[in-house]
């Protein structure tokens, strides 16, 4: 099937699940292994990559398929991608520093930390390789964030819980145990495989 | 570890081991999970991760005293996605197969975290010499940890090494180990075997 006649829904329903950006690609792992120790703090920087995601794809998709493709500029790529990304959340932050100090204190301080945050470079990367639409393009933007969300909020779920309940391996505390259960999730992931497939 | 600047070959041997940068302060695990289900991609990334941290930490070191601090992040990552195009137009050209199957990876080593954390933490407070040789040991060190777990997961999952088969046919693959969780397994038993070793070490 081609993929620009998919329908932008399946899109979003496929990164969420069976495309997952952190559980079958592996992006925005460095911040999802140092902000899931709790719950709460891991739902701020899951909006905020949802936020970020959801408005850099389509600006993204603009700038390579009307600027940088009629000057057949394609290799600035990575320059142009990172420039938006950054751009977009130093704005951002500006904008909701003066129109909300509640809304700053839960969102705005994440938003320095998505600059690095490959999950959403990876997501202007993919809608390159992919070929999706513009429409496509704001699906897997979303798509890709609300999965990124969801992964940490089950992540910090579970660690807040096993810090309480469970004794670990003294080696393997932090960081490997984090991998151990993330592996687990991505497997039970697998689960959903079969349902829908984007590429 | 506060032993105030570490010089020249220090820095690069602590890399190695001490504060290696994928076991010690858990950076770059996105690439480190991603490409090692096949040696040989492996082993180009970590080429092309080597090639960018010696490169950027070189400039970024040079132009120490020119960049103002407050835009010195996005001048960092200005700086690494150059030479990051610059690996892109040459694998293109040289190893088309291998550039299409690492396909988005090779331009995530700009948000790849040891490359910006090597330039913030080292390279804008040092001279080019030490400079260079710190990102060099960071490379070496992602290595170190990466070929090991790739040559584990592609004979399992494969039965291929370098893309040659190794295993006799009528072993059963383990599907398991090509796909996404066992990445996350390979990775936290490493971290598990390294630090096991680490702290029997302290306790003599």
């Amino acid at each position: 099937m081609d993929i620009q006649t998919v329908h932008p829904f399946v899109i979003f329903f496929a990164a969420i699940t069976t495309n997952n950006i952190l559980l079958t690609n592996f992006l925005g792992m460095c911040s999802f292994l140092a902000v899931s120790k709790d719950l709460k703090s891991s739902l701020g920087l899951g909006a905020a990559v949802i936020f970020v995601s959801t408005c850099t794809a389509p600006i993204n998709w603009l700038v390579y398929h009307k600027l940088l493709v009629p000057y057949e500029l394609e290799y600035l790529q990575y320059i142009a991608f990172i420039i938006v990304i950054a751009a977009f959340t130093q704005i951002i932050e500006m904008v909701i520093e003066r129109v909300s100090t509640l809304l700053y204190l839960t969102l705005g301080i994440f938003l320095p930390l998505i600059t690095v945050n490959c999950a959403i470079l990876g997501c202007a990367l993919f809608l390159v390789i992919r070929q999706y639409t513009f429409m496509q393009s704001i699906a897997y933007g979303m798509g890709a964030g609300t999965g990124w969300a969801l992964a940490i909020a089950a992540l910090a779920g579970i660690r807040s819980r096993m810090e309480k309940k469970s004794k670990v391996i003294p080696e393997l505390e932090g960081a490997g145990i984090a991998l151990v259960i993330t592996g687990i999730i991505a497997m039970a992931f697998i689960g959903f495989s079969g349902i829908v497939r984007i590429n | 570890m506060n032993k105030g600047p570490v010089k020249g070959l220090d820095a690069l041997k602590r890399m190695l081991w001490e504060e290696n940068p994928v076991i010690g302060q858990i950076l770059g695990i996105c690439s480190a999970l991603a490409v090692t289900n096949l040696v040989k991609n492996t082993l180009v990334m970590c080429l092309g991760l080597i090639f960018t941290l010696i490169m950027s930490c070189l400039t970024v070191s040079l132009m120490r005293n020119v960049i103002p601090r407050r835009v010195r992040m996005i001048i960092q990552v200005l700086i690494i996605a150059a030479y990051v195009i610059f690996i892109k137009i040459v694998l293109d050209a040289f190893l088309p197969e291998i550039s299409n199957e690492l396909g988005p990876y090779v331009g995530l080593i700009i948000t790849n975290c040891i490359v910006m954390g090597r330039t913030e933490g080292y390279a804008m407070a040092n001279k080019p010499y030490d400079a260079v040789l710190d990102g060099l040991g960071a490379g070496i060190g992602y290595s170190l940890v990466l070929l090991p777990i790739a040559m584990i997961r592609e004979p399992l999952g494969l039965g291929t090494f370098f893309g040659m088969q190794v295993i006799p046919t009528d072993w059963t693959k383990w599907n398991m180990m090509v796909i996404a969780p066992s990445g996350f397994f390979c990775l936290a038993t490493y971290i598990w075997i390294v630090r096991a070793f680490k702290s029997s070490g302290e306790k003599r």
